[in-house]
């Protein structure tokens, strides 16, 4: 696998990006040349400098700063909603697949149902009912997500639980906890993990959006999606404003929709062609 | 056949009754009491005890739970979904038929541009695949489906309105006004069933009627559209009907970046505003329509499929 | 006499990626005038490559070279529209899986009726009637009946006929069969056989049929080919493959299938 993995150049490029932004996040108060919220009106709207790289917004703010603060809650929120998602419907959809019966019966009517609600309604509404915060917005992204996972991975489940090696394993005695969590977990690994690149794509837009109508992360704080949300108000005067935050976006949920691909081609043995 | 229609009809009704408790106990979640939050909207200078009580039995939040639920449920039946709390003069049924209908219009006009653009796109990228329209085009989804439609509303906003002066910016009313705010809706649809249709007929055409069809020599033309597409646009034309209610709701931010006056932006101002029973009541609307739609195509799925067409009955 | 096709030096090779494999490697046959030339092969051993390849019924990752000639035309040169106007008229094939060969969408009678529009400038009143003629030729029951039905509801041994009638209905030159008798059970099998025997001894029609049967070649083929690994390994009489068989696959074959019927009658003879 990890020779699958270093042979498949997306697979590698796309990870190394993605750390290389994470550490760049994480590394943003070292590297940001200027303060982020550091207002200074008489330079605003400045284009690109030796002082501001990126040139500054509607309040003389530095944008390069901006963006790289902003990276912290941007992915990092999605990456939270994404484990969340993930973990939450995974433990679902293992019990639903593994245990069958009743638990199998409540765990898929739940899952019906919230299928059967819209996920952007159903996202507002949880917003609305919690209250605009941000950890509401990472709750209401796991919340609407979490049953898409759950039926994906027991349909995974199903499939293995009745392969012979489960089947022996069974036979041999060995407990079931640890039949879940030796064979049937790293069995469905692979699914997980291109879901899982997929979804942290999809929690991105959805967390920017939300932040864009002021619902998610609140305006100073540097996150893409509420950067947007003020660029918007000077779209009129200085559309440049909403370019930088808007690329890096694009460029970021592009890099992660990349690597979940490539990731199924990494894990699917079948898929690869000699 | 007449037999599976009525059942499948039957077997919505459970779902409905769900997604109305699921909405009722919403409102009941709320951490404030509504009572009280109904009071505080109507800037009631000073709210006490007594006057709590009175909201609450003018409300009938006095009554047990369920009780309370049959009546509401009934109230709902009836089209009756209570009254604003922030302006207790307007119902709540009154400003959703308000804004219904912009929202109709453009998601009616989204649906429009999807379907005409998403399956001849499609429809051309699988017969010439791998050729440059194909690869221009997949790029093109590609980018889409990693853009924000907030953002690409924007940009349209910015290009289109501002810099070449051709269309009105925001607002709605007219024509010129549904343009842009519908293209931005369908944008990411649209790349999704370019998707879908491409594959599908990918799919298709390595079916052995394909190949029985090219032994009998039929012409290109024939096979492509009459046999091809039209296997591929049946699986195609269902996702899409299905997607219907998902269009509508998909309005809530685009509206909101336009000022569109629609359902959308009802709904984003009743949630700073704290109207909950226009949000339940917009949750409620769209969990319907989603069952409906849902119900709609996968019949209609049945009634046009020959295989699935129950013989006799 | 003049060969209806003559095959010299065909080779179809598959290219994926950077990667190149010979599927047909070399082939050299002909098939004459009312002749039935069979070719007997394993799955994967390039019989239906070896006709596909020649109709032009391969996608662009295949490539073929050597020539294929077909009344005077070398197949592998001619061009798309000219192999189209000879598939279904002049050269019509009878493919394995007739459960999935009609388009599930359309009536039967639409799907007959297309082909006859293609091929001919018969009126719709025409067309009918051909295809009832065939229906009744083909021993289908009610055809009125059937031309209305889906593919979904008629049995697969139906739905073969139906090709077969398809595939002679306008007297071609040359009509392949490629495993016709693979996805039906044994019954059927022995009707289909049947119906290629009496197309065989009416019409004339040079035939090519293609498949592993060894029973089922031995009923309509005049001489065989015997095919393994892309390559023409035997070629001769079925009488003379039998008893003279050059190459080791091909006694192999012969070995096994001897064995299975000495088998056979030895447990029938048991139970009569």
């Amino acid at each position: 696998m990890a020779q699958r993995f270093w042979k498949n150049k997306t697979a590698v490029g796309t990870v190394f990006f993605v750390v290389l932004i994470a550490l760049l996040g994480i590394l943003a108060p070292w590297i940001a040349p200027n303060d982020p919220y550091a207002a200074d009106i008489l330079h605003k709207y400045e284009s690109m400098s030796a002082q501001f790289p990126l040139g500054t917004d509607h309040l003389g703010r530095c944008l390069l700063s901006r963006l790289l603060y902003g990276i912290r809650p941007t992915l990092g929120l999605a990456i939270l909603t994404m484990l969340g998602t993930i973990g939450l419907g995974a433990l679902m959809g293992l019990l639903a697949g593994y245990f069958r019966g009743w638990v199998e019966e409540i765990i898929m009517r739940v899952v019906d149902v919230m299928l059967s609600f819209p996920s952007q309604v159903m996202v507002f509404a949880v917003v609305a009912l919690l209250g605009v915060s941000v950890q509401n917005v990472v709750l209401a992204n796991v919340f609407i997500k979490w049953a898409w996972y759950a039926r994906m991975i027991r349909t995974g489940v199903m499939q293995y639980r009745d392969k012979n090696f489960i089947q022996f394993s069974r036979c041999i005695g060995t407990p079931e906890w640890f039949i879940l969590a030796r064979h049937l977990l790293p069995s469905i690994a692979a699914d997980l993990a291109v879901l899982a690149s997929l979804d942290v794509g999809w929690a991105i837009i959805n967390i920017s959006t939300l932040s864009f109508l002021g619902l998610g992360v609140q305006a100073p704080t540097p996150e893409w999606g509420a950067m947007l949300n003020e660029a918007k108000n000077v779209l009129t005067s200085n559309p440049s404003q909403m370019v930088i935050p808007g690329v890096a976006i694009v460029a970021l949920v592009s890099v992660f929709n990349l690597m979940g691909d490539a990731l199924r081609d990494v894990l699917d043995p079948k898929e690869v062609v000699e | 056949m007449k037999q599976y229609v009525f059942k499948r009809i039957l077997s919505t009704i459970p779902l409905l009754l769900i997604i109305s408790f699921v909405c009722f106990v919403f409102i009941n979640l709320i951490p404030s009491n509504p009572a009280e939050v109904a009071l505080r909207v109507r800037q009631v200078p000073i709210i006490t005890e007594e006057a709590i009580a009175e909201v609450e039995a003018e409300l009938g939040l006095n009554r047990p739970f369920l009780v309370r639920y049959v009546s509401w449920l009934f109230d709902c039946l009836k089209g009756d979904f209570g009254i604003s709390y922030v302006n207790p003069s307007r119902t709540v049924a009154g400003e959703l038929a308000r804004c219904l209908p912009a929202t109709l219009q453009l998601a009616g006009a989204s649906l429009v541009l999807v379907i005409l653009l998403s399956i001849p796109i499609g429809f051309l990228c699988a017969v010439y695949k791998d050729g440059i329209f194909d690869q221009v085009m997949r790029a093109l989804v590609f980018i889409t489906t990693a853009m924000p439609p907030y953002w690409v509303g924007l940009l349209l906003m910015w290009f289109i309105s501002i810099k070449l002066d051709l269309l009105p910016t925001s607002g709605g009313g007219s024509f010129a006004h549904l343009i842009l705010p519908a293209f931005t809706v369908s944008l990411s649809y649209i790349s999704t069933y370019i998707r879908l249709i491409r594959n599908n007929m990918l799919e298709n055409m390595k079916q052995d009627y394909v190949l029985y069809a090219n032994v009998r020599g039929l012409p290109q033309k024939v096979i492509l559209v009459k046999h091809i597409l039209k296997n591929s646009m049946h699986t195609c034309i269902v996702a899409i009907g299905m997607s219907i209610p998902q269009l509508i709701s998909g309005t809530i931010v685009v509206e909101n970046v336009f000022a569109w006056p629609g359902l959308g932006t009802l709904c984003i101002s009743s949630i700073f505003n704290r109207d909950y029973p226009i949000i339940q009541a917009y949750v409620l609307l769209i969990g319907v329509l989603f069952v409906v739609f849902n119900l709609l195509f996968d019949l209609l799925q049945t009634v046009s499929d020959p295989r699935l067409r129950k013989e006799g009955a | 006499m003049t060969p209806v096709l003559a095959v010299n030096h065909l080779s179809v090779t598959l290219q994926s990626g950077k990667n190149t494999k010979q599927l047909v490697k070399d082939s050299s046959f002909s098939v004459y005038p009312g002749e039935c030339l069979g070719i007997l092969g394993e799955s994967g051993s390039g019989k239906s490559m070896t006709v596909k390849s020649m109709l032009g019924l391969l996608d662009r990752h295949f490539s073929a070279t050597g020539e294929a000639f077909f009344c005077g035309k070398d197949l592998l040169k001619e061009k798309k529209e000219t192999l189209r106007s000879l598939r279904g008229k002049d050269i019509t094939m009878v493919l394995q899986n007739p459960m999935t060969c009609f388009d599930p969408l359309y009536r039967i009678g639409n799907q007959m009726a297309e082909t006859f529009a293609t091929h001919t400038n018969w009126s719709q009143k025409e067309i009918r009637e051909e295809s009832l003629a065939i229906l009744d030729r083909m021993q289908i029951q009610n055809p009125k009946v059937a031309l209305e039905k889906y593919p979904h509801q008629l049995s697969g041994g139906m739905l073969q006929r139906i090709m077969i009638g398809l595939a002679v209905a306008l007297k071609p030159k040359l009509l392949i069969a490629d495993e016709p008798t693979t996805a039906i059970d044994a019954i059927t099998q022995k009707e289909i056989l049947e119906a290629f025997l009496e197309i065989k001894n009416a019409h004339q029609t040079a035939m090519i049929f293609i498949t592993h049967d060894l029973g089922a070649i031995a009923k309509v083929a005049d001489r065989l080919l015997v095919m393994n690994q892309g390559e023409i390994v035997d070629e001769g009489t079925f009488s003379h493959i039998l008893h003279h068989a050059q190459d080791r696959y091909t006694k192999l074959l012969i070995e096994k299938r001897q064995a299975v019927m000495a088998r056979y009658q030895q447990v029938l003879g048991g139970m009569v």
